[in-house]
């Protein structure tokens, strides 16, 4: 069929540049084939992802990434947990951006449910939201220098983000596994004097960003190693179903926190831009996640100042017992796309919970992107295609 | 969203919502008639929700009908591809309430989903269209003792590792995959955990430590299960 011709020229190029790259290794250098093994335990793997590198010289032939190390079966087990409890496990998923897993299994199951949280629940969990994804970031911002060989950098992102964090603990409870989602609603409303805090510390973090485009941004050796390195065409990066800052840095403007209208979060209501960079290499990896954390500390600013009143809880029944039917719902997290396709079939626990969760997607394009790139650069992409282990394995 | 003082009325009376207020959703309606113009039979079942759509396509044209959404219908993005085994859960957590029969572990299908299923095991792939953000649900039946699809690894090149995740976790076989191994359990392992009739261990081995209250008190007699019992 023609359909599928044309489908699959990504697939040939990829393979006809991969062919080319080897040809000429092996005519100027001669050298001699050899596997290395990366990780498990490497601090660019954010957790224990096992990489075999098949080399010729300096140069990746293939890359075979392997996953598995941590995986912990949140599929099978929410199919024996009822739906609250199920809250908790998808905590553990991003542990960087804990509160962010929370909010699209919650809104599926309130879909299912019919339910919809008040006003002001959602303007919470939107600010709650976007605290995570800076405490998420901040630490890839950070941690992006630590594997190029800038040491800096990550002292200062972990000593900011530890003021983020107070403030998660400060309205949940619990620095990096909240919980604090209810179907319907939350768990407690904000406690007294928590805004002005959030205020001070959003300034802080937006000094931060000043600071780490300073530091690394501008630094030259920061920026030869990263210009260049691992670009990924808007196709390619579509195919593999990359998405959040790893999408928008190959020019795709798609961002679900305002495109996708029938979200109840509170997105809407703030004043904000979408960044994207035409590069889509490390640099532009960095650049666009860099804007993100400010774009964000001005979202939770414009949020807290036109916080409305009023309850926090939808009305629910006290036994959650969900309606049969299907819901798929996504949301912009911290690392990309997260999505819960949620089953129900009249029970108090889910039939099916398939996790659609971002790093998966976003590090299965590594045995193409590594293909043809030299040893130091596989630490590069790797870093600034930024996964948790837990996002991937789940 | 705008029906919400109707639902909140409704979960007294717990009844299945069969005719849901028909929302007109002209564009998911144009992608099914696209659809169904080329595909004609083998489109078997079609639903649109709460703005989103869910198709069943016969297993041969799987393969197809991908491809022509991607390249045709312009959904370009690649969200997951995964499956369902729609066995009845087996009653592991003693928590859960479930009928006699659903515990028996026989083929229901009683409530099969949207889009409904004839067969144990279902494939499902989701994509998206990120200029307009409209995305499908595309499903597909696979036989229960020979469960094969034809790979989309050639249409989504992302498809690849979702294929292997599948195959390890239900069986499935996708034909024309490069390489079906496994990516997250070592490679001696046998069976394929997310099949319902799986069994997780942990809850063989010990209830659920979440059971609570499930034991009567020391001065108190568990009256009410021994009426039940009698009865």
């Amino acid at each position: 069929m023609t359909v599928t011709e044309t489908a699959s020229e990504w697939q040939k190029a990829s393979y006809i540049a991969g062919q080319a790259a080897d040809a000429r290794v092996n005519v100027e250098l001669e050298t001699e084939g050899m596997t290395l093994n990366i990780g498990p335990q490497h601090p660019a793997t954010h957790g224990t992802l096992r990489i075999v590198v098949r080399l010729d010289g300096e140069q990746v032939l293939w890359a075979d990434p392997v996953p598995g190390y941590m995986h912990r079966g949140y599929e099978k087990l929410c199919e024996v947990r009822k739906y609250l409890q199920i809250n908790t496990l998808v905590n553990r998923i991003d542990w960087l951006g804990s509160f962010a897993n929370e909010v699209p299994y919650i809104l599926a199951t309130e879909q299912l449910m019919g339910i919809e949280a008040p006003t002001r629940a959602q303007y919470i969990r939107t600010v709650l939201f976007e605290l995570s994804r800076i405490a998420n970031i901040t630490l890839f911002l950070g941690d992006m220098g630590v594997q190029l060989g800038a040491i800096t950098p990550v002292f200062y992102a972990f000593r900011d983000r530890e003021h983020v964090l107070n403030l998660i603990e400060g309205a949940t409870g619990s620095r990096f596994h909240p919980n604090y989602n209810r179907i319907g609603g939350l768990k407690d409303d904000l406690p007294k004097g928590w805004i002005a805090d959030v205020h001070a510390v959003m300034d802080r973090v937006r000094h931060f960003c000043d600071e780490m485009e300073e530091l690394l941004l501008g630094n030259e050796i920061f920026s030869t190693r990263c210009r260049g390195i691992g670009v990924i065409p808007a196709a390619v990066a579509l195919d593999y179903g990359m998405s959040g800052a790893n999408l928008r840095a190959s020019g795709v403007d798609w961002d679900l926190r305002r495109d996708d209208t029938s979200s109840p979060l509170a997105w809407k209501h703030a004043d904000w831009k979408v960044w994207t960079h035409p590069d889509g290499d490390s640099f532009a990896r960095y650049w666009v996640r860099l804007q993100e954390t400010r774009e964000a500390s001005k979202i939770i600013d414009q949020l807290l100042d036109g916080l409305p009143s009023g309850p926090i809880m939808a009305k629910v029944p006290r036994i959650i017992k969900v309606p049969e039917g299907e819901a798929y719902v996504q949301t912009e997290n911290p690392l990309g796309v997260m999505g819960y396709y949620v089953v129900s079939r009249g029970d108090l626990g889910p039939f099916r919970v398939k996790i659609r969760s971002a790093s998966f997607n976003n590090v299965s394009i590594c045995p193409w992107i590594l293909r043809g790139v030299y040893v130091p650069d596989i630490i590069t992409i790797l870093a600034s295609l930024y996964f948790i282990l837990g996002d991937i394995d789940r | 969203m705008t029906d919400t003082p109707t639902t909140e009325e409704t979960p007294a009376e717990e009844a299945v919502p069969a005719v849901e207020p028909v929302e007109s959703d002209p564009v998911r309606e144009a992608l099914v008639e696209r659809l169904a113009a080329q595909f004609k039979d083998a489109i078997l079942d079609t639903h649109i929700a709460k703005g989103d759509l869910w198709v069943r396509v016969a297993n041969a044209t799987w393969h197809d009908v991908v491809s022509f959404c991607k390249v045709t219908l312009n959904l370009r993005w690649f969200d997951f591809l995964s499956g369902i085994d729609w066995l009845n859960n087996p009653n592991l957590s003693a928590e859960k309430v479930w009928d006699a029969d659903v515990v028996s572990g026989e083929l229901g299908l009683t409530t099969p989903g949207y889009a409904g299923a004839e067969t144990r095991f279902q494939v499902m792939c989701r994509l998206k269209n990120v200029e307009t953000n409209v995305g499908i649900t595309l499903k597909a039946d696979l036989d229960a003792d020979n469960p094969t699809v034809a790979s989309v690894v050639d249409v989504f090149a992302g498809a690849d590792w979702h294929e292997r995740e599948t195959w390890e976790m239900y069986g499935f076989v996708f034909e024309g995959h490069p390489g079906l191994r496994h990516l997250y359990l070592p490679g001696a392992f046998e069976g394929h955990p997310l099949r319902k009739d799986f069994p997780l261990l942990a809850r063989e081995i010990k209830p659920w430590p979440g059971l609570v209250d499930k034991e009567p008190m020391p001065g108190e007699e568990a009256e009410p299960e021994e009426e039940a019992a009698s009865e």
